[in-house]
């Protein structure tokens, strides 16, 4: 169906010769641009739904009082299947840990959110294969789970803002019991919304492979950073944490880069470092913790997220 | 009839703003009289207990947090209210 309708296109409505670059090199573009579209909606769909069951409130009784390694498994998971955005980070925080969930596993939940998205996913799946897709979703909990556990090895718990502790939590609203009705709605909606804002990417990030490959030279990234300069990855690492934006965001870039011979090492950890450290996020954090935890918290990020993509460079 | 009191909880975000648009929308649209408050202070939006943004509190109870209703659910909920305190 997919190619029927890039043949529509291509050779129909434009009139193309089959035989040109411009001919195949469009067809390539319109077939992958509905192909990615359309996983992106069923698997959005898919995880919204999956996700209404997932309330917040469930993630914070799962993980109150555990300390041990499990709670940071167990938060970075729940990171991924739990709806938040970052503008609620300060309540979710508060609401946290308040109720005894440790300041280390609130911070794997705080960092695998952002960073392991469906959006990603079904980016990576698509341009690059499953392979490098869950490879990305793996190294994302991992990241989570390590960077969190080094929060709560250090017990920073001082630097977290003293009125947090003061604050009073109230009981918060019953569970609202919602219907499948409900939760079909709340998916579509979510769907619509998600594709609203990422659409724009996901065509750039196609256009990019199927249109400029080939144009710009092949050598320059990979004389630079390719992987005889082990001073890559910090440097990638270090581009991107001022650099701000979501994961669909980030998958042009990625692609340009990855097509002109970065290693994948170099170029997921310049994805993480990009959707994970934020100064939005960083901002709004600033309100429940102090400037020098925003330091550790950005350092430990950064050398673990400098692992991973050392780790990556040298396996594959 | 009692008086009611809507409660928008945010601190500011787009979500917030478009919560408070369709409360409003959904009171005119239901001719409700009702005082809107906007709460952003963080710890008195704690003191409601929820985990995430916009939140929607009617006589200081939380109707919907982390979801931005539309103007018809919106007034769905207001009119449950009212029907309860009647």
């Amino acid at each position: 169906m997919l190619t029927w309708i890039a043949d529509l296109v291509t050779y129909r409505l434009l009139h193309l010769n089959p035989d040109t670059h411009l001919a195949a090199a469009l067809h390539f573009f319109v077939y992958d641009t509905l192909k990615v579209l359309l996983m992106l909606a069923v698997i959005i769909y898919a995880v919204s739904l999956i996700r209404s069951f997932f309330p917040p409130e469930r993630a914070k009784r799962l993980l109150s009082g555990r300390r041990q390694f499990l709670g940071h498994v167990l938060a970075a998971l729940l990171g991924i299947v739990t709806p938040f955005c970052s503008c609620s980070a300060v309540p979710l925080f508060i609401g946290f840990v308040e109720s005894g969930v440790p300041l280390g596993v609130t911070f794997s939940f705080l960092i695998s959110s952002p960073m392991v998205n469906e959006v990603a996913l079904v980016m990576l799946w698509g341009l690059f294969g499953w392979r490098i897709a869950l490879l990305y979703i793996a190294t994302g909990v991992l990241v989570a789970i390590v960077g969190g556990w080094l929060i709560g090895y250090f017990k920073l718990e001082h630097l977290v803002e003293e009125y947090v502790y003061k604050i009073k939590v109230g009981a918060g609203a019953a569970d609202e019991g919602q219907t499948w009705a409900d939760r079909h709605r709340y998916a579509l909606d979510y769907t619509r919304d998600i594709l609203k804002k990422v659409w724009p990417y996901v065509v750039a990030g196609i256009a990019i492979g199927g249109f400029i490959h080939g144009y710009a030279p092949e050598d320059f990234l990979v004389r630079y950073a390719g992987r005889s300069n082990p001073l890559a990855v910090p440097l990638a690492v270090l581009i991107g944490i001022p650099l701000y934006a979501n994961a669909a965001g980030t998958i042009p870039i990625v692609q340009a880069l990855m097509e002109k011979g970065l290693p994948i090492g170099t170029t997921l950890a310049f994805m993480m470092a990009v959707t994970a450290l934020s100064l939005p996020e960083m901002i709004i954090l600033r309100r429940v913790i102090k400037l020098k935890l925003i330091g550790i918290f950005v350092g430990i990020m950064a050398v673990t997220i400098i692992a991973v993509g050392y780790l990556f460079n040298a396996v594959i | 009839m009692g008086s009611m009191v809507v409660k928008i909880l945010g601190t500011g975000c787009a979500n917030c703003v478009r919560l408070e648009q369709n409360a409003r929308e959904a009171l005119t649209r239901g001719a409700i009289s009702a005082e809107v408050v906007k709460v952003t202070d963080v710890p008195e939006i704690m003191e409601y207990g929820i985990l995430r943004t916009p939140g929607l509190v009617v006589n200081e109870k939380v109707l919907v947090s982390g979801r931005v209703p539309d103007t018809d659910e919106v007034l769905r909920l207001f009119m449950n209210e009212l029907a309860a305190q009647a």
